[in-house]
């Protein structure tokens, strides 16, 4: 690996003033799963690398009924998943954080690194975008929030601006009759990148029988994790049935715009968007009756 | 070369500190600088698990920590495993299932094995399975690792005698032996 500076400062001040740099080429660590990965497979040169963990904003993790859940970025995934509140409260999220890697990277691997990476198939993308979560980020400017939908850019590509680090991912408190669920499709069982992956959110009415509003969003099938909004505008208001289900799985396939490559054709993708979204909004109407 | 950095860690019960280079990853670290070799490096990227080693209480793949992340920190590898007079009962139960063959994967194995039976002693075969999913081997087809793993569980909760080590650890950190150089051990 090339030379680098390491610096890990202990306050967010510092880190912002680090990361700017005064023209250096800086980069955030978090887990490292990726970054160092990267920079041994010299997909970029760096001068001096930002450890963010002794961050304390950065290592906040909080999850109640009443406030919704805050995850710092560099909150280990096996920290999220190993969660009672967390389980509970954001079964998609948990989804997602419990399939990236192994047991070996979700001890290091962050859902706020995950979102940096800004790759296409970054599992837990489409889990947080259904669930409208935000990016607290800060910077030589100060602070500023972001939706995860408009976050990604393009495929290793993000809203950051020089300076910027993101802080933490806000979840709002979830609502009564509400469910979410996490798909992905890999040839193996475990620690694979995704061919496919689905997010998928209900919102439920008091009688548990119609959908007020839901989400999907897809991942591996676009430059960026996407919406499928034809499909979500298509399930508002209607009843939750099995026909209302597959219209949806249907309509969603317009949004994928996939590549043919190493892991799946194009073919291959646009049939795992409909099985993957019909699946996912099937798990999320079981939770949001609280039959799961 | 980059500016040296003095890292302060515990390994496998002692005190190990070191000087490394920033860009070199906790797994060069053990082996180049600690003299630490059990600890195998396979893909060195994050897939195969061949470098597993537990920090702070969790197994990651030591190829991707910085040896400067290790700060503080309180490792054990493959080398801390054993008591001084004897072998592990995950080691034991590797040879009893004949668990291995060319052995490179075998220490990441055993290290992981160990994270899961001391947090989950009931740990089922789908639950091993699932836990031992990032530790690749190329030689067994994973069904003898598997009941090893099986089988360490039952020898672990059957006798505290095997495999509760009282204190004192094994792997020596801080060096190699002396008089001897890295390369003497890997030449060994």
């Amino acid at each position: 690996m090339q030379d680098f500076e390491y610096v890990a400062p202990t306050t967010l001040a510092e880190a912002i003033r680090l990361m700017n740099g005064n023209g250096l080429r800086t980069k955030a660590l978090a887990g490292g799963t990726d970054v160092l990965v990267q920079m041994r497979g010299r997909r970029f040169a760096i001068d001096r690398l930002v450890d963010v963990k002794n961050i304390p904003e950065l290592n906040e993790l909080s999850c109640t009924e009443s406030d919704g859940l805050t995850v710092g970025a560099a909150v280990p995934c096996c920290n999220i998943y190993e969660d009672v509140i967390i389980q509970r409260l954001y079964p998609g999220l948990v989804d997602a954080a419990s399939l990236i890697g192994g047991i070996q990277i979700q001890s290091r691997a962050t859902i706020g690194g995950n979102l940096c990476n800004s790759a296409p198939s970054g599992d837990t993308i489409p889990a947080l975008m259904v669930q409208d979560a935000t990016c607290e980020i800060a910077g030589p400017n100060g602070r500023r929030t972001v939706p995860v939908v408009l976050f990604c850019t393009g495929p290793g590509q993000n809203v950051l601006q020089r300076g910027e680090i993101l802080v933490a991912l806000r979840l709002a408190a979830p609502k009564a009759n509400y469910g979410s669920h996490f798909l992905r499709f890999i040839p193996r069982n475990e620690m694979d990148i995704a061919v496919v992956n689905v997010g998928a959110s209900v919102l439920l009415d008091h009688a548990k029988r119609r959908i007020v509003s839901a989400k999907i969003a897809l991942g591996s099938v676009a430059p960026t994790p996407v919406l499928a909004r034809k499909a979500m505008d298509f399930l508002a208001g209607k009843e939750a049935t099995e026909a209302t289900i597959e219209e949806a799985a249907e309509a969603a396939k317009s949004a994928a715009r996939p590549i043919d490559d190493m892991r799946g054709t194009i073919k291959h993708r646009v049939h795992l968007v409909g099985v993957l979204t019909k699946r996912a909004l099937q798990g999320a109407i079981l939770r949001a009756r609280g039959e799961e | 070369m980059g500016e040296r950095v003095h890292v302060r860690t515990n390994i496998n019960g002692d005190a190990a500190d070191f000087l490394c280079e920033p860009r070199q990853s906790l797994l060069e670290a053990l082996r180049d600088i600690l003299g630490l070799t059990g600890t195998k490096e396979g893909c060195n990227d994050g897939n195969c698990g061949a470098c597993t080693v537990i920090m702070d209480g969790r197994i990651l793949d030591s190829c991707c920590v910085l040896a400067v992340e290790a700060e503080g920190k309180t490792i054990t590898t493959i080398e801390g495993i054993a008591p001084l007079d004897g072998l592990h009962p995950i080691q034991q139960a590797f040879l009893e299932e004949a668990a291995l063959q060319c052995g490179i994967c075998t220490p990441g194995f055993i290290v992981a094995a160990k994270a899961l039976l001391d947090r989950e002693p009931d740990a089922d075969e789908a639950r091993i399975r699932h836990w031992l999913a990032g530790n690749l081997c190329r030689c067994t087809g994973y069904d003898k690792i598997v009941r090893a793993v099986l089988k360490a569980g039952e020898m672990m909760k059957q006798g505290p005698a095997i495999g509760q080590r009282a204190g004192v650890l094994g792997g020596k950190a801080g060096g190699t032996e002396a008089g001897k150089s890295v390369e003497d051990v890997y030449m060994a």
